[in-house]
């Protein structure tokens, strides 16, 4: 008989995301096709998504910014996507043979993206070690630190994680749940919540 | 030392001892970002002041800020280079990460327009 695992839950995250009256998914089939092949439609997803919620926003002007409402929304949430979307399918494992996917709904003054991805137990406990690290420091300290990290070369600074939270201001939540087939691949769900 | 595709340019201006980066960057990892990485370093090898003109690069992936933080920190411990960021304030992620780069090297001059 098999036993499911319970879930580990870090920082902001819900189950049950309000409902929205507009939101647009997009899944990514697995497949064998090398990733770097792939790598550049993500890019153009990202972009799509932008171009698609910021045609909701007016072209307002914004107290303190050259940018209007509706050309900030367009970067902020391609940048969004695409960092999510890069780090979903970098640290995905094919042989879960599930889709990626990503999730955008709209709200009055709030986006949420939902990404969701299969990764095997070591990714797994390595982002949720770094998740504790990241929760539990100051955010502006901690960011410094990382990126004199990167500035040295070492590749898992998750610099993509902290520019959104402490560039961009984005809210993480996280879910970590194992599979009930297959125990070994954990299905990661990220929430990240951005003021419009 | 000059890198044009159908995605992004590097440009080179001896003269103006200026690096241009151009389009969308969103190239996977450091390892895709070295032959920018290279140009870079090729060319602040001949100056004593030298400018990288991000104006018209509307898209960095953090990969790509994680270069630039690379390349600040390089030059920083040189200790003989001026160095410019020129940045456009019509450009989203500029106006977000750039002041944080500078952070790295306070020497640094930020120069939005």
């Amino acid at each position: 008989m098999t036993q499911t695992q319970s879930a580990r839950i870090f920082g902001a995250f819900t189950t049950e995301i309000p409902a929205s009256e507009e939101y647009l998914t997009l899944h990514f089939s697995p497949n064998t096709v090398p990733r770097r092949r792939r790598w550049g439609n993500y890019g153009l997803s990202a972009d799509f998504l932008g171009d698609y919620f910021a045609a909701f926003f007016p072209g307002d002007t914004l107290p303190d910014s050259k940018l209007n409402q509706r050309d900030t929304v367009k970067a902020a949430v391609s940048y969004i996507a695409n960092e999510l979307l890069e780090n979903a399918v970098k640290y995905n494992d094919e042989s879960a043979q599930a889709p990626v996917s990503i999730c955008l709904h709209l709200y009055q003054n709030e986006l949420i993206f939902q990404v969701v991805n299969y990764a095997d137990a070591n990714t797994a406990e390595k982002y949720q070690a770094f998740i504790q690290q990241l929760t539990q420091a100051d955010l502006d300290t901690f960011y410094m630190q990382q990126l004199e990290k990167a500035a040295t070369g070492t590749d898992s600074s998750c610099m993509g994680i902290l520019t959104m939270m402490n560039d961009y201001g984005a809210r993480f939540g996280w879910r970590f749940q194992p599979l009930a087939q297959q125990p070994e691949i954990t299905q990661i769900e990220v929430l990240v919540a951005l003021d419009v | 030392m000059e890198i044009t595709t159908d995605d992004y340019t590097v440009q080179y201006d001896r003269g103006a001892a200026t690096v241009s980066l151009g389009g969308f960057l969103r190239l996977n990892g450091m390892e895709e970002y070295q032959p920018v990485m290279n140009v870079l370093l090729e060319a602040v090898e001949h100056s004593t002041q030298f400018t990288i003109d991000l104006r018209e690069l509307e898209f960095l992936n953090s990969s790509g800020i994680s270069m630039l933080s690379m390349f600040i920190v390089k030059v920083r411990d040189m200790g003989t280079v001026a160095l410019t960021l020129r940045g456009s304030d019509k450009v989203l992620w500029q106006t977000k990460s750039l002041k944080n780069l500078q952070r790295l090297m306070p020497s640094l001059t930020l120069d939005f327009s």
